[in-house]
C-alpha cells in the first residue's frame, strides 16, 4: 500500500539551508509586524481625524486588508503593480503583501480596543494643555498598545504563517521556498514539509513565549 | 479674573445654561451648588474650553476662551481641572502621572518635572506613593494625585467639579482637607459640590445654580443664613 520509504538523512542534511530560510521568514514577519503596526497606528489615526478623505482611506485600506486572500494582496503587489511598471522582487512583494495585510487586521484591533478606554482619558489630557495628537500619543496609544497585545502577538503568528504564501510569487530565500526548492532537488517530499512544519510549529511557540515575557516585562500595572 | 458675560449653552435642544453672568476675582474662592442638571459642571467645562459656548462669552485674564485665535493648549495650561472620575492614567506610576503634562506641554527636563511633582505629591500627601500605579490606591489617593497633577501645572485657577461625588464617605475628608489647604493659600478656586458643610467653611461667596440660572450669589453665611430665592430655600431645606 506504502510504496514510499522514508529517507529522513537525506531530508536532515539540508536542515542548514532550510534553518537560513527560517531566518528570512523570521525576518520578513518581523518587519512587516514593525512596518505594520506604524501603519495601524496611522490608520488609527487617519479614522478619528474626522478627516472624510482620511477616513475613507482607513476604512478601504481595512476592509480590502481583512476581506480578501492574502494570496490576492501579495498577488497585487508582486503582479498587480507590474502592470503599472512597478515591478517588486519576489521578497518585497511578500513584504508589502504581508505588511498591508497586517496593518488592515491590526487597525481593527486598535479599534476594538480604543473602545475600552474611556473619552474622558483623552479630556483629562486635554485639560492638563495636551493637544489631540499628544493626549493620543502618550495616554491613549499606550493602553490601546496594552488591551490589543493578545491579537498583534496572533497576528505575528499569522505572518510568519504567510510567509509560505511568497513561493506564489517566485520566493525561494525564506524557509517554505527553501523547502519547495530542495523538494524540487531530492524529492523527499515528505521528509521535507515534514522539517518545515516542526520548524514552522518551532518559531511560532518561540513567539509566544516572548511574547509573554514582553508583556510580563512590559505591563506592570 | 474670570469673567464669565451671558453665557448660553446647549446640547441639541437642551439649554442648560442660560445667560449665566459671573465674575471671579483672583485669590477667590467660589463655589457652586445646585441640584443635578442645574448646569453646574457644564460651566467649569467651559471655563477652560472643553466644551463650546453658544452665547455670550468667557474672558480669562483678559484671553477670550472661545474665540477661534485663542491657543486653548496654551490656555489650560493655567486653569487647572479635577473631575469626578479621577481619570488617573492607568499605564503610568503616581509620579509619571504627574511628570506627563509639565514634560510634554511645558517642556520641563525630566529631572524638572520630577521636582515639581515631587513637591506638589508630597503636599497633597503622596510623597510615599511616587512608584505605585494607581490602580492600588484607594479612590481619595487617586482623587488627590489628581489635584497635584493638576498643580504641577503651575495653574492661576483651579476648577474642581464634583470632586468627592465618586468617593466613600469615608474618603471624602481627605481630598476635603487638600482643597481646604489650597484655599489657605490663596489658591483662585471655583468648586462645583454638593458638601454644604465645606461651602459654608471655605468660601468668600456660594452660588447657586437652578435649572441652568444662576438663582442666588452671596457670601456663605447670607446664603445659607437667609437664602432669599424660593428654589434655594427648598434646596437647602433637603439638604440639610
Amino acid at each position: 500500500m506504502f510504496g514510499y520509504t522514508f529517507q529522513w538523512k537525506q531530508a536532515l542534511a539540508r536542515l542548514p539551508q532550510m534553518l537560513d530560510g527560517a531566518l528570512v521568514t523570521m525576518q520578513i514577519a518581523i518587519l512587516s509586524m514593525v512596518i505594520g503596526i506604524v501603519l495601524a497606528v496611522l490608520l488609527t489615526v487617519f479614522r478619528r481625524s474626522g478627516s472624510r478623505i482620511l477616513g475613507a482611506i482607513a476604512t478601504t485600506w481595512v476592509e480590502v486588508a481583512r476581506n480578501t486572500p492574502a494570496l490576492f494582496q501579495i498577488y497585487m503587489a508582486h503582479f498587480g503593480l507590474a502592470s503599472f511598471g512597478i515591478h517588486l522582487s519576489p521578497y518585497v512583494s511578500l513584504l508589502v503583501g504581508i505588511t498591508f495585510n497586517n496593518a488592515g487586521y491590526l487597525a481593527e484591533n486598535f479599534r476594538g480596543a480604543l473602545k475600552a478606554i474611556p473619552e474622558t482619558q483623552t479630556r483629562a489630557g486635554r485639560s492638563l494643555g495636551m493637544s489631540p495628537l499628544q493626549a493620543f500619543r502618550y495616554i491613549v496609544m499606550p493602553q490601546m498598545l496594552r488591551i490589543a497585545f493578545l491579537p498583534m502577538t496572533n497576528q505575528m503568528v499569522w505572518a510568519v504563517l504567510m510567509t509560505s504564501l511568497g513561493v506564489t510569487v517566485g520566493m525561494n530565500t525564506d524557509l517554505f521556498g527553501v523547502t519547495q526548492a530542495l523538494n524540487a532537488l531530492t524529492f523527499r517530499t515528505f521528509e521535507l514539509f515534514a522539517i518545515a512544519a516542526v520548524i514552522f510549529y518551532l518559531i511560532v511557540k518561540v513567539i509566544q513565549t516572548a511574547a509573554r515575557l514582553i508583556a510580563w516585562r512590559l505591563f506592570r500595572y | 479674573m474670570i469673567e464669565i458675560e451671558n453665557v448660553h449653552k446647549s446640547f441639541g435642544s437642551l439649554e442648560v445654561l442660560k445667560g449665566i453672568d459671573l465674575t471671579v476675582d483672583k485669590g477667590e474662592v467660589l463655589t457652586v451648588i445646585g441640584g443635578s442638571g442645574s448646569g453646574k459642571s457644564t460651566l467649569l467645562t467651559c471655563i477652560n474650553g472643553l466644551e463650546p459656548i453658544n452665547g455670550g462669552r468667557i474672558v480669562v485674564d483678559g484671553i477670550e476662551v472661545h474665540a477661534k485665535s485663542t491657543d486653548l493648549n496654551k490656555l489650560r495650561q493655567k486653569i487647572g481641572i479635577v473631575f469626578q472620575q479621577f481619570n488617573a492614567f492607568p499605564h503610568l506610576t503616581v509620579l509619571e502621572n504627574v511628570t506627563l503634562a509639565p514634560r510634554k506641554v511645558l517642556g520641563m527636563s525630566k529631572a524638572q518635572a520630577e521636582e515639581v511633582a515631587v513637591k506638589q505629591l508630597t503636599h497633597v500627601g503622596l510623597g510615599d506613593k511616587l512608584g505605585v500605579y494607581p490602580t492600588r490606591m484607594s479612590g481619595g489617593q487617586q482623587q488627590r494625585m489628581a489635584i497635584a497633577r493638576a498643580l504641577a501645572m503651575s495653574p492661576s485657577y483651579m476648577l474642581f467639579d464634583e470632586v468627592t461625588s465618586a468617593l466613600d464617605p469615608m474618603l471624602v475628608g481627605e481630598v476635603l482637607d487638600t482643597l481646604r489647604m489650597l484655599a489657605s493659600e490663596g489658591m483662585t478656586m471655583i468648586c462645583v459640590t454638593h458638601e454644604m458643610k465645606f461651602a459654608r467653611e471655605v468660601s468668600d461667596r456660594v452660588a447657586f445654580f437652578h435649572k441652568g440660572v444662576m438663582a442666588e450669589i452671596a457670601p456663605p453665611a447670607e446664603l445659607f443664613g437667609a437664602p432669599k430665592d424660593p428654589e434655594l430655600q427648598k434646596f437647602l431645606a433637603a439638604t440639610h
